[in-house]
């Protein structure tokens, strides 16, 4: 299928349109304890992608006929803004965003000891504030470090990547021109550093081993996400750290 | 009716059983007819198992998407009827429901399997539009399997409308819609460590993951979703893949003529 705009060649000797190698990054940026009022919050860019995450509670859980006597509720919401496009989204729910909010729940749900707080309620909200694909894994990223920093008792990180196949060549981190017209597309997260996959998600045409080549570079995609999101919650603690040592 | 709990489903599995004594890999019995709703362009019921699924299609004409104005249009909706489970709410649908509807879309359309470009009409303003509604009827668990087996094996045996003087004209047809693939959709369950296809409801809700992989008729893989609360390893999710292109040969031949 040919799409209108779809440019000639997405890899130009061995390089992307954005310069980048065919297994690299989109520059990552993240920062924790952004918002005054969430208990944990964080943003985490891939490139022009921008997810803000933020989480409230543990609570009391309400609606109370959805709270659980043993263990604590989780509940996701992803949401594009508006303005995050070039075509504007229409606020509010949508068919793609209850799917994508269903799936980044059942990720995060693997890593977090929901016995520790019955009768609450978790929230956890996904604002995607600029979309150059990849979304759903930049906002995974995101989630897992707001809710380390509110200090929900976590196993690990969930740490998050795409990759995506372009002019028959695999790519690592798809970006936005890829995304609309890259042959493939697939999202995968990991628990931290582990050989456990809770989140996976594909279209597009792969053989057997094209797939299982791309979901290997996925795993090393989430191993360096797992180090980032490591190395900014030790720096965002380090100061307080080094003063008890000073005294 | 009385259902196995979630920890003798396990326990069985555990010991290589399953609670109704099928094998790991294999489907419960298959029941697919074709053309049995005469006001829909195309419908299918599919029964496997305690399963009911019908899929009906109709056709009608609109505008394209601005991103593809040459292109026809693909709804996939999918409806929990009350009737199908004492679980299942009246309303609009839920997660679900959104879920099992994207991803029979997802195999379908990422398949390519039918030539959207054949369903132009006038490039930028007139499309077909094609609307898939998954009605699910009795639920015995492995309805995307179900709803995908549907939806193909409804799309294969649809007929468009005449359309004359901007109208469509149905119960007067023209003839097929251009499909050139079977893509077909395979549920893998985990369970206890355990990998087995076609869950039924039972362990369905003893679940720790699953990992649904459309397949076309050349054996590529052209749609995964993963869900459940669980994770698969990469071993597992090979063993997933495999089990998806060799069932999904078999569950082909039910549906091609």
């Amino acid at each position: 299928m040919t799409k209108a705009g779809k440019p000639e060649k997405m890899i130009i000797n061995g390089k992307r349109l954005d310069g980048r190698e065919l297994e690299e990054f989109r520059p990552i940026t993240v920062e924790v304890g952004v918002l005054k009022r969430a208990g944990g919050s964080a943003i985490f860019r891939f490139g022009d992608t921008y997810a803000l995450s933020a989480v409230y509670g543990p609570k009391p859980m309400h609606p109370k006929h959805l709270q659980n006597p043993q263990k604590a509720v989780l509940r996701c919401r992803y949401s594009m803004a508006p303005f995050s496009t070039k075509e504007r989204v229409r606020p509010g729910v949508s068919r793609r965003s209850v799917e994508i909010s269903k799936v980044l729940n059942e990720a995060l749900s693997n890593v977090l000891f929901f016995e520790d707080y019955p009768k609450t309620g978790i929230d956890v909200f996904v604002e995607i504030l600029q979309a150059e694909a990849s979304t759903r894994c930049a906002g995974l990223n995101a989630a897992s470090l707001a809710l380390a920093e509110a200090g929900v008792p976590m196993r690990d990180f969930i740490s998050s990547c795409s990759v995506g196949k372009v002019d028959g060549k695999i790519v690592l981190d798809v970006g936005g021109i890829e995304d609309n017209y890259g042959d493939v597309d697939m999202a995968v997260a990991t628990i931290g550093s582990e050989d456990k996959i809770v989140l996976l998600q594909l279209d597009g045409i792969v053989t057997k081993e094209e797939f299982l080549k791309m979901l290997e570079l996925a795993r090393k995609g989430c191993l360096q996400i797992y180090e980032k999101q490591k190395e900014v919650l030790k720096e965002k603690y380090k100061t307080g750290e080094l003063d008890v040592e000073s005294q | 009716m009385l259902k196995a709990s979630e920890n003798y489903v396990r326990k069985l599995i555990e010991e290589n059983m399953r609670i109704d004594a099928r094998k790991f890999d294999e489907f419960r019995p298959i029941n697919i007819e074709t053309d049995i709703i005469k006001t829909a362009e195309g419908s299918a019921r599919v029964i496997i198992g305690d399963s009911h699924v019908l899929v009906g299609i109709k056709m009608s004409v609109g505008e394209p998407y601005p991103d593809a104005p040459d292109e026809g249009v693909l709804i996939v909706n999918a409806e929990l009827v009350p009737v199908a489970s004492p679980t299942f709410e009246p309303g609009p649908p839920n997660e679900n429901a959104i879920e099992i509807a994207r991803v029979i879309d997802r195999g379908i359309r990422e398949s390519q399997c039918i030539d959207l470009e054949k369903l132009c009409i006038e490039s930028g303003k007139e499309v077909w539009m094609i609307n898939i509604d998954v009605h699910v009827l009795d639920y015995d668990g492995n309805l995307i399997d179900a709803g995908a087996l549907g939806a193909i094996a409804a799309l294969i045996k649809a007929k468009l409308p005449k359309y004359e003087n901007k109208k469509v004209i149905y119960g007067e047809y023209k003839g097929k819609l251009p499909i050139r693939d079977v893509p077909i959709a395979i549920t893998t369950a985990k369970i206890s460590n355990k990998l087995l296809i076609d869950p039924n409801l039972e362990e369905e809700n003893a679940l720790d993951a699953r990992v649904t992989i459309a397949t076309n008729k050349k054996g590529e893989i052209c749609a995964v979703q993963k869900g459940g609360k669980g994770y698969f390893t990469t071993v597992e999710i090979e063993e997933a893949v495999e089990l998806s292109i060799k069932k999904g040969k078999e569950l082909r031949k039910l549906i091609e003529v």
